[in-house]
């Protein structure tokens, strides 16, 4: 099987507008957590979110390419943008190699609704008007960004709920060592807005500590109350090592592991089975020992049941040592783009020799007790990382990734 | 509503909504070859002369629409009652 890099990454975050602002906001412990006024009006219980700017895009692309765009697509952009140029590849390399597309997403809310709206008051289907429709479906991102960048390899969308995009990169992971691709873009993109979390928020899944927003998502401390949403885009272009020597590109990291399951239990609430033969699958395709990883990127969201069912989890198979944290403490949970954007923080903590702070996590609860979260930055070296992605309908996806020396 | 105001009004969201460059603007410029159109865009004329001219557009009847002047004509038929 072939190897497997990853070339170039890009990120528009809440944390952050490109990598760099992002690996200041990782090292300093910053949220990017804060109140959205719209949900107080719309009756929701929870108005905090990720607080993020849409990019404007006049001027960068024509008006076709940007009514087809829905928000989460802009981000998605931005960031591709940046992990291309990372990685080394302009538009003709793209037209004279077969680059392929996989990214993450499970939602594009507002232009579904929009649409509705214009239907039910005109009575009329062409009011909505032609961008629409390809705003409103869940492969929005990989059909834009596959023809605004005109690319020709492997193109479709991954819906794996809060896992999506953890899953894109593992599987553009296998088609590449398979040798069916040489580069793939994947990544994951999340909207950002009210619409598309007033059903989430009935379920009362989110933290309603609205005193201090920067305080409200709390991965595995004791006093959690639930998860904040967030968002933005985020991007890895993932190359066979070949590839990438053969171009001369930037190698950042190599994928060595890949681990999936369904728990095939509760729609909603994790259980500890699942996120386990994750874990012992993503060890086993690396073909590494729980002790050979330095580093662990959770997915602990904040919810009360998920953090300590996943602290469970950890401690059974790596114990009292691995090092590790929850981003979602500054970022909020970035849903179908956090599998992704969760691989760009880690790889930044990797290529900087820090592991980011838990931040809030002030005191532990029994499960989290037992392992090894700060909620201080710590300066070490990482040669190996794995990163954890969780979803509803108990999808599980977990990545290995490695220095490459 | 007199037939410069229609031209205006065409003129300007061609300019400001599908960023047409204004001297490729003429009665006689098509829209597909001349003003780089596709039928995707159509949908959306449809939209703005619904929000411009308070009318909608049937479908069928703009197939026929090819140049910028039988956009202006139709327009006027519509807007002033002309069959």
């Amino acid at each position: 099987m072939k190897r497997v890099v990853i070339t170039g990454m890009g990120i528009y975050s809440t944390i952050g507008k490109n990598v760099e602002e992002v690996h200041n906001s990782l090292y300093n412990g910053i949220s990017g957590i804060g109140i959205d006024l719209k949900r107080i009006d719309d009756g929701f219980r929870s108005p905090l979110t990720g607080i993020i700017q849409r990019p404007d895009l006049k001027g960068m692309l024509s008006r076709r390419m940007r009514i087809g765009l829905p928000e989460q697509g802009e981000y998605a952009y931005v960031a591709t943008l940046e992990a291309l140029k990372m990685a080394q590849i302009d538009e003709d390399f793209r037209l004279k190699n077969e680059i392929g597309i996989l990214y993450g997403n499970d939602s594009s809310a507002v232009p579904v609704i929009n649409a509705i709206d214009i239907v039910r008051e005109k009575k009329d289907t062409m009011l909505v008007g032609s961008g629409s429709i390809f705003q409103s479906m869940n492969s929005s991102i990989t059909m834009n960004l596959s023809v605004i960048l005109k690319l020709r390899g492997i193109n479709f969308t991954i819906s794996g709920a809060c896992a999506s995009s953890s899953h894109a990169i593992g599987m553009g992971m296998i088609l590449i060592q398979q040798g069916l691709q040489d580069i793939i873009i994947c990544g994951g993109g999340q909207e950002v807005n009210a619409e598309s979390m007033g059903s989430f928020d009935g379920l009362s899944a989110f933290s309603m500590q609205t005193d201090d927003p920067t305080k409200a998502s709390r991965p595995f401390d004791r006093d959690r109350d639930g998860l904040v949403p967030s968002g933005g885009g985020a991007t890895v272009i993932v190359e066979s090592y070949d590839s990438a020597i053969k171009r001369g590109a930037p190698i950042l990291a190599e994928l060595i592991g890949y681990g999936f399951s369904s728990d095939g239990d509760h729609i909603s609430v994790p259980n500890l089975d699942g996120p386990t033969r994750s874990l012992e699958r993503a060890l086993k395709y690396a073909n590494i020992q729980p002790e050979n990883i330095d580093y662990i990127n959770a997915h602990a969201t904040s919810t009360p049941v998920g953090d300590s069912n996943e602290a469970q989890v950890l401690y059974n198979i790596f114990g009292s040592n691995t090092h590790i944290n929850s981003t979602k403490s500054m970022t909020g949970h970035e849903m179908w783009m956090g599998g992704a954007s969760e691989i760009i923080y880690s790889i930044l903590m990797m290529q900087n020799s820090f592991i980011a702070p838990t931040i809030n996590f002030e005191n532990p609860d029994k499960f989290s007790a037992k392992l090894n979260i700060s909620n201080k930055r710590i300066e070490k070296n990482i040669d190996t990382f794995l990163s954890n992605s969780f979803g509803f309908g108990g999808t599980n996806s977990s990545l290995i990734i490695k220095k490459v020396k | 509503m007199t037939k410069a105001d229609i031209i205006e009004k065409v003129n300007a969201f061609l300019i400001d909504e599908f960023e047409i460059e204004e001297d490729l603007i003429s009665p006689d410029a098509t829209f597909k070859d001349e003003l780089g159109l596709e039928s995707l865009d159509f949908v959306d004329i449809v939209v703005i002369i619904e929000r411009e001219f308070g009318f909608k557009v049937k479908g069928e009847e703009i197939v026929n629409i090819r140049k910028l002047s039988d956009l202006y004509d139709y327009i006027e038929k519509q807007v002033n009652f002309i069959t």
